[in-house]
C-alpha cells in the first residue's frame, strides 16, 4: 500500500496504473490465459466462443455478486448451490398450478426468504457463518429432493426455454443480466452507504458497531441478497435447460467461492470489488472453456484448475508482502 | 569502565519514503540497563527489531562481544544470547510454561519427539532462578499478564541471555507487579547481563536505567547517564523543546449540565456510580487499569447494558440508549484501543472520518463525495493530520494521526459531550501535546469533556474536576488544588488495600 502512496507523490501514470494491476491482478491472468488459449486452439478466440464463455461464466457470475458481498462483510455463504437448485425447482414445478411468473416469482422469494434465514441465525447466534450456510447447503438441498420427489422437474411449456433466448450480438441475455448485476453491486459498494458499511463491518466490526452502524441488521441485508442473487440464478439456469434437477448447482458453492477469491477478495473481509469479481468469473470461465476445447479430460481440468487457485493465491500474497515493504 | 557486549556502529535501515534508522551508533556494557527513548516513529523499535534479527540494516555494523553479529532471525538471535521481550507477548496460550520458555527451540531426539524431561527440567531451573511461584507445567493461558512476563524473561535464564531487550515491559502491570520486574530486571543485571529498556514513562527510566539514548528520526540524538540529567533535559533532546509547554487547561467558565449519571451498577463491573457533567467543563476520571472506567463510560455511551441506575441528557431523564441513539443524541466515545475500537484500518482518513455519520454524507443512500471530502478536509486541516491523501490507509500512518483521526470522525457530529478513554496512551509527546490543547479547544467552545486516563500528570494537568476510581467504585472527587498526585494514589491506594488483603 505505501508503494501506492509513494507513487501518487512521484506523480507517475505509469506507476498508478501499475499499482492497480497490482491490487487487480486477476486481469493481467485473465489476459495471460487468454493468450495462451488464442495459441492453442483456432476455436477459443471467436465470437461465437466468447459468448459461450460468458454465459456460461454468467451463472457462477450471478452467484460470485452475492458471496462477493457476503465475503466483503468478512461471512461465507455455502448454501448458495442448494437455494439455487430450490429456486429452479420452485420455478419450474409451480408452473403448472400459478402460471410462469408467479412461479419464478416464488422462486426468487424462496431464495430470498433463505437468505434472509442465513442471516439472521448468523447475526443472532453469533454462530460463524460456515457452520450455519453448511447447515443450510445439506438441509436445503435435502428439502429440494423432498419437493421433486428425487425427479428432475420438467417445464409443462417450452416457451419458458425462450424467454432468455434473447441475443445481444453473441452476447447473451444471462451475460447481460450478470453483467448489470454486477455494475450495479460494484456502484452499491463504491458509492452508497450501504456499500460503505460493508467494508467497515468486514474490516473491524468494532468499529462499525461503535460507529452506529447497525451491524446485524447489516449483515441480514448482505445475506439476503446473496440467496436473492441465487433463486436469480437458478431461474435463469432452469430457462436455460427447461428442467429443475436436483442435483442442479451442487458444489457450485465452490466454484463461486474460488472465482471470489480467485478475483482477489479477500476471504477476512474489509476488501474486495466486483470487479476483481468480474475478472475471476471470466478467468475461470475461460479457464474451463479452453481446456474444454483442447479435449482436456475431466479430471486434468479438475487438477489444472486447482494448482491455478493456489497459484494464484501465492500471487496475491506475493504482490501483498510486496506492497507491505 | 568494562568493554560493550553489543556495539552498534552507524547502522541504516531505509523502508519505503522512511529513513527509519539514519547512522545511529550505541552501545551496551554487560551489567548495565540501558534506556531507548524517543517519540514514536524515532526508529526505537526498528533499532530493537534489527537488533533481534528481525529486521536486517541497510548499512553499517553490528559487534557482539567483539565480532561482526549477522542473525538470520529472532530465533537465531536468541541461541547467540540476544533476547527481545516484547510489549505485545509472544507466546502461546494453549501451551505450557515450559513449551513456552522453549517455544521454536524444543530439544528433540532423533526420531524427532520432544525431549520432555530434559524441557521440564531446564524449565524449572529457569524459573526457580527467577523466583517464579509457578511450575513448569502450567498452561500459559491461566497465567496472569505479569506472570506471563516472567515466562518471556525465563527464556533470558534458559538461553543464557548476555543482552535483554525490554519493550515497554510495564504497559499492563499493576504498580506491585512493576516492582517485582524491576527487582527480576535488578537480579539480571547483577548477573552481568546487558539491558536495554524502552519506555515511554520517564519516572521508570530514571528508576531504572543507568544511561539514556534519545532517538529522535532516526538519529541518535546522544547517550548520557541517567544520574547526571533530568526529564527537562531528556525531553528536549526527544522534541526539541521543554515540558512547560505541556499542559493547557481550559478556562472556567462552565453552562449547563449536559450528563448527570445517577447509581449506575453492572454487577462484576462497577456499582453505584453517580456523576455529572457540565458545559465546558473537562471531567477526569482516574483509575488503573481494571478499574472499571471504560467499562462505565461504556455503559453510559450504550455499548452494554446497566443492571440499575438513571440517566439524564440535558436535565431529563432517558432510557439506555444504543450506541446509535447516544451518537444520534450528541454523545462521542472515542475508545481506547484505536485499532480494536476506533479505525477501520484498510480505509482512508476520509472513509474513517464519515463512518458514524455516512447519512449525514448520504442523499437517500448513495455517498455525496463532495460533501464528504470537505468535511474530511476541515478536520484534517484543524488537526493537522499528516497523510498523503484523503484514501492513504490508516494503517500506514503513525499513532498519533491515527488517534486525531479517530477525533476527527467524532468531533465531525459536532456532539455535546466528548468521552476520550486514554487519548494519548501510546503516541508521542508532540501528538500528545496537540491532544492537550485540542481537549482545552474543545472545553471552551462549549463542549462537555471526560477524560480517561491513567496517567496522574495528563489528568491533572486537563481537567477541572478530577473522579478517583478503584475496584468498580468512584472512591474520591478532587478539584481545585485538592488536585494533587498524593491525593489521587491515596484515595486510589486506600480502597485497594483491604481487596489486597483477602
Amino acid at each position: 500500500m505505501s508503494l501506492t502512496s509513494t507513487d501518487i507523490r512521484s506523480g507517475s501514470h505509469l506507476r498508478i496504473g501499475l499499482s492497480w494491476l497490482l491490487r487487480n491482478h486477476i486481469w493481467v491472468f485473465l489476459a495471460l490465459t487468454v493468450a495462451v488459449f488464442s495459441l492453442a486452439s483456432p476455436y477459443f478466440l471467436t465470437a461465437n466462443n466468447i459468448g459461450n464463455i460468458l454465459t456460461q461464466g454468467a451463472f457462477i457470475g450471478i452467484l460470485a455478486i452475492g458471496m462477493t458481498m457476503v465475503m466483503i462483510d468478512g461471512e461465507i455463504d455455502l448454501s448458495v448451490g442448494a437455494t439455487l437448485a430450490l429456486a429452479s425447482a420452485l420455478a419450474i414445478g409451480l408452473q403448472t398450478h400459478i402460471g410462469i411468473w408467479p412461479a419464478v416469482f416464488v422462486g426468487l422469494l424462496s431464495g430470498a426468504a433463505l437468505g434472509f434465514l442465513n442471516g439472521t441465525l448468523v447475526a443472532l447466534s453469533g454462530m460463524h457463518s460456515f457452520i450455519v450456510t453448511l447447515g443450510g447447503l445439506i438441509g436445503i438441498r435435502g428439502l429440494v429432493f423432498v419437493y421433486t420427489g428425487e425427479n428432475a422437474l420438467m417445464v409443462p411449456d417450452f416457451s419458458y426455454t425462450e424467454i432468455p433466448e434473447i441475443y445481444l450480438g453473441p452476447i447473451s441475455m444471462t451475460a447481460i443480466i450478470f453483467f448489470g448485476l454486477a455494475f450495479f453491486f460494484q456502484w452499491i459498494l463504491s458509492s452508497t452507504r450501504h456499500g460503505r458499511e460493508t467494508y467497515a463491518v468486514g474490516d473491524n466490526i468494532e468499529a462499525a458497531h461503535d460507529a452506529g452502524i447497525n451491524v446485524k441488521r447489516h449483515k441480514i441485508i448482505n445475506f439476503t441478497l446473496c440467496g436473492t442473487l441465487a433463486a436469480v440464478c437458478g431461474i435463469l439456469l432452469s430457462m436455460r435447460l427447461g428442467t429443475a434437477e436436483p442435483n442442479a448447482g451442487r458444489i457450485w458453492e465452490l466454484w463461486t467461492i474460488i472465482a471470489v477469491v480467485l478475483g482477489g477478495t479477500r476471504l477476512q473481509g474489509g476488501f474486495g470489488s466486483m470487479w476483481m469479481t468480474i475478472g475471476g468469473v471470466l478467468t475461470l470461465a475461460v479457464l474451463r472453456n479452453g481446456l474444454r476445447l483442447l479435449n482436456t479430460p475431466n479430471y486434468v481440468e479438475l487438477m489444472v484448475m486447482g494448482a491455478v487457485l493456489i497459484l494464484a493465491l501465492v500471487l496475491d500474497k506475493l504482490l501483498k508482502r510486496q506492497e507491505a515493504t | 569502565m568494562s568493554q560493550a557486549i553489543l556495539k552498534v556502529e552507524g547502522i541504516t535501515k531505509t523502508f519505503p519514503g522512511v529513513k527509519a534508522l539514519d547512522n545511529v551508533s550505541f552501545d551496551i556494557r554487560p551489567g548495565e540497563v540501558h534506556a531507548l527513548v524517543g517519540e514514536n516513529g524515532a526508529g526505537k523499535s526498528t533499532l530493537m527489531k534489527t537488533l533481534a534479527g528481525l529486521h536486517r540494516c541497510d548499512g553499517g555494523e553490528i559487534f557482539y562481544q567483539g565480532a561482526p553479529l549477522s542473525l538470520s532471525g529472532p530465533l537465531d538471535a536468541r541461541r547467540k544470547g540476544i533476547l527481545l521481550i516484547h510489549q505485545e507477548l509472544s507466546l502461546s496460550p494453549e501451551l505450557s510454561v515450559a513449551e513456552n520458555i522453549y517455544l521454536g527451540a524444543w530439544q528433540t531426539n532423533r526420531f524427532g519427539m520432544l525431549k520432555k524431561r530434559e524441557l521440564r527440567r531446564n524449565a524449572t531451573t529457569a524459573l526457580e532462578a527467577l523466583g517464579c511461584g509457578f511450575g513448569p507445567d502450567v498452561r500459559l493461558g491461566t497465567l496472569s499478564v505479569a506472570m506471563q512476563q516472567m515466562v518471556e524473561i525465563a527464556r533470558a535464564e534458559a538461553f543464557s541471555a548476555n543482552v535483554v531487550i525490554f519493550d515497554e515491559p510495564t504497559a499492563s502491570l499493576t504498580d506491585s507487579e512493576k516492582d517485582q520486574l524491576f527487582q527480576t530486571i535488578r537480579g539480571l543485571k547483577a548477573r552481568g547481563v546487558g539491558i536495554v529498556y524502552i519506555s515511554h514513562k520517564m519516572d521508570e527510566i530514571f528508576d531504572i536505567t543507568d544511561r539514556i539514548t534519545v532517538l529522535r528520526d532516526g538519529q541518535v540524538q546522544g547517550t548520557v547517564d541517567t544520574a547526571d540529567t533530568d526529564l527537562n533535559q531528556i525531553t528536549r533532546m526527544m522534541i526539541g523543546r521543554t515540558l512547560d509547554a505541556y499542559f493547557v487547561k481550559a478556562k472556567a467558565e462552565f453552562g449547563d449540565e449536559v450528563l448527570r449519571v445517577e447509581g449506575l451498577s453492572k454487577r462484576g463491573l462497577f456499582s453505584d456510580a453517580s456523576f455529572s457533567v457540565r458545559q465546558g467543563e473537562v471531567l477526569g476520571l482516574y483509575g488503573l487499569v481494571g478499574a472499571g472506567r471504560s467499562e462505565l463510560v461504556e455503559t453510559v455511551f450504550g455499548v452494554r447494558r446497566a443492571d440499575a441506575g438513571r440517566l439524564f441528557w440535558k436535565g431529563r431523564e432517558i432510557d439506555w440508549p444504543t450506541p446509535r441513539q447516544s451518537i444520534d443524541m450528541g454523545m462521542a466515545l472515542v475508545p481506547e484501543s484505536r485499532k480494536e475500537q476506533g479505525l477501520v484500518l484498510m480505509m482512508g482518513g476520509r472513509e474513517n472520518t464519515s463512518l458514524p455519520h455516512l447519512r449525514r454524507f448520504s442523499d437517500l443512500t448513495v455517498m455525496n463525495r463532495a460533501r464528504e471530502m470537505a468535511v474530511y478536509e476541515k478536520y484534517r486541516s484543524a488537526l493537522s493530520i499528516k497523510t498523503t491523501g484523503p484514501d492513504q490507509a490508516v494503517s500506514q500512518l503513525s499513532g498519533g494521526n491515527q488517534q486525531k483521526f479517530v477525533l476527527a470522525k467524532w468531533l465531525c457530529a459536532e456532539p455535546g459531550l466528548i468521552i476520550l478513554d486514554e487519548p494519548t496512551r501510546g503516541i508521542d509527546v508532540g501528538s500528545k501535546s496537540a491532544i492537550h490543547e485540542l481537549i482545552a479547544d474543545l472545553a471552551e467552545q462549549g463542549l462537555a469533556v471526560i477524560v480517561i486516563s491513567s496517567e496522574m500528570p495528563e489528568v491533572l494537568g486537563v481537567s477541572h474536576r478530577v473522579l478517583a476510581m478503584s475496584e468498580g467504585s468512584i472512591v474520591a472527587e478532587f478539584k481545585g488544588d485538592a488536585m494533587t498526585e498524593e491525593h489521587l494514589i491515596d484515595s486510589v491506594s486506600h480502597a485497594r488495600e483491604p481487596v489486597a488483603a483477602e
